[in-house]
């Protein structure tokens, strides 16, 4: 296994991770703050006998997702938050044909056209309502550059044994920044996949891949199937990290980019006596509700961290249902918060607990 | 000289095209050679469209928080309205680095030391045209050592691409002068 640290932009170190996990079909459309991730793919790609294509807009771009996974390829496509919400139509039906398939988020502020510094307002659209219908996308949320990397590949794997799309939530900072990487080793075997439309060839019966199902005793039949597969998904893939949790008092949740900044004001908050830790989920769906069970035991209150008007903290009160306080802070718009306004948040937090 | 500074939170300021984001690289590849905590973080958008650019890099020992840097205890500019937007956001104890060619005002700031380096003019006497840049990170390695000497070398070669290796000993001699600025 190879160490090698390189020096990567994390838009590059998501697109070279995905070429490393198999992916050999990349459709796009120019957006900043994700253009680095299709510019790596136009490069790359035809290098490893692959396919980039910039398609004529991303509603395009998704439905080649849809072809070419439904030919069983490993296919992703990256796009920042309004080309995302154009993609939103391709996603569903991905969804339901069980199709897997990486689709990357490097979010920027909105709503609208917004703005193009980093934000985390889309939570809500990757967690709930990536599209219309019943159904859910794995969401993986990165917090450093090597795990741009760790995580596009593993989207890859977890897209393809559950069968449904999986989407990796950025935003600006991460997509933008350099950190050194050890990027990961080149798969070497790709799953079977027997419901893939290869052509048959005469030799079994044909595989069909679509979403419309006009008996609604059937499609009844398939969402609940796809629930079922669902609570797998939430019982065996919740990914978090924490530190500092096992006493504290004041647990802050926070993903991503924002994450970074909440670990910081942990440190200087257990510094000045407060008992803060951090708890960062890794998975947005399946958002990790069991390491916030973990937390219940020391835990006063939570406050949820994020770069938009508070959305995470809708799973967080879920989570916890009501038994300690769950207050929020957050900056909006493109605005990054600093550690200082987090500790602040923190200390009044600390000090509302009546010491 | 005091003690080689370890870790460093860095802001380069300047109009595009002076190789701001590039002398950040420099100040990374070091980071990254010396197996150190390290990022690096462009200004994107309306900023950089606007004609100027900056950058946030961060060495250290430890993991790295927010690598957008707010309170920089270095920060080297590139031109005058970089300076007038960045110089109050110095930690106490900085250092500032300034092309004095192309800033006409240097500030005096209590606590924070102040170099003024003509670093444009300086690269223009020696043929070294477009290296203003490299000229500063030298005088930025002289007066912290935040890496090994051998280590910045090697991350000017690291950073200067391989189709053009023939502008490296440029960059090495642009090194040089901002080490003896």
């Amino acid at each position: 296994m190879s160490q090698e640290k390189v020096l990567m932009k994390g838009n590059e170190a998501m697109a070279e991770a995905a070429i490393r996990a198999g992916c050999r079909f990349f459709f796009g459309y120019p957006i900043t703050p994700q253009t680095e991730v299709a510019a790596y793919m136009a490069k790359r790609m035809p290098k490893e006998g692959g396919t980039y294509l910039q398609a004529e807009s991303e509603i395009a771009a998704i439905n080649m997702v849809y072809g070419a996974s439904s030919a069983g390829a490993r296919v992703m496509t990256s796009s920042s938050s309004p080309g995302v919400s154009l993609k939103g139509e391709g996603v569903s039906y991905m969804a339901g044909a069980d199709l897997p398939g990486v689709i990357v988020n490097v979010q920027r502020g909105g709503p609208g056209l917004g703005g193009i510094q980093p934000s985390q307002s889309d939570y809500w659209q990757a967690t709930r309502a990536m599209g219309h219908g019943d159904f859910q996308v794995l969401v993986f949320a990165p917090s450093t550059v090597q795990e741009m990397a760790d995580l596009a590949y593993l989207a890859f794997e977890k897209a393809d044994e559950y069968r449904m799309p999986a989407m990796i939530l950025s935003d600006g900072m991460l997509g933008q920044m350099m950190e050194p990487v050890v990027l990961p080793e080149r798969v070497e075997q790709l799953p079977e996949k027997p419901w893939a439309t290869t052509g048959h060839k005469g030799e079994r019966k044909h595989n069909i891949v679509d979403s419309l199902y006009l008996t609604a005793d059937e499609l009844e039949r398939l969402n609940i199937e796809r629930f079922e597969r669902y609570e797998t998904v939430k019982a065996r893939e919740q990914r978090a990290e924490t530190f500092m949790c096992e006493d504290a008092e004041i647990v802050l949740v926070s993903f991503g980019a924002t994450a970074r900044i909440a670990h910081s004001a942990v440190v200087r908050a257990r510094a000045e006596g407060i008992k803060a830790g951090l708890l960062r989920p890794i998975t947005l769906w399946p958002f990790p509700v069991d390491a916030i069970e973990g937390c219940m035991g020391c835990a006063k209150a939570f406050l949820s961290v994020e770069m938009n008007m508070g959305q995470m903290v809708d799973d967080v009160r879920l989570a916890v249902n009501g038994r300690v306080p769950v207050e929020f802070f957050g900056r909006t718009g493109g605005i990054i918060p600093t550690p200082d306004e987090v500790l602040d948040a923190i200390r009044k937090l600390a000090g509302k607990g009546g010491e | 000289m005091s003690e080689p500074k370890r870790c460093m939170q860095a802001v380069l300021a300047g109009f595009g095209g002076q190789g701001i984001l590039f002398a950040g690289k420099i100040i990374a590849n070091a980071g990254l050679l010396e197996d150190r905590e390290l990022s690096w973080l462009p200004s994107y958008g309306p900023e950089m469209r606007g004609g100027t650019a900056n950058c946030s890099v961060c060495l250290s020992d430890d993991p790295i928080g927010s690598p957008l840097v707010l309170n920089p205890d270095v920060l080297v500019v590139m031109n005058q309205p970089s300076l007038d937007k960045f110089e109050h956001s110095v930690q106490p104890g900085g250092l500032v680095i300034v092309d004095s060619t192309l800033v006409p005002r240097i500030p005096d700031m209590p606590g924070v030391t102040v170099c003024a380096v003509p670093a444009t003019a300086l690269a223009e006497e020696a043929g070294l045209k477009g290296l203003a840049n490299v000229i500063l990170v030298g005088k930025l390695f002289a007066e912290t050592r935040f890496c090994s000497e051998e280590t910045i070398r090697a991350a000017v070669a690291a950073v200067v691409p391989a189709r053009k290796k023939d502008k490296l000993a440029g960059n090495l001699r642009a090194l040089e002068l901002g080490i003896q600025a």
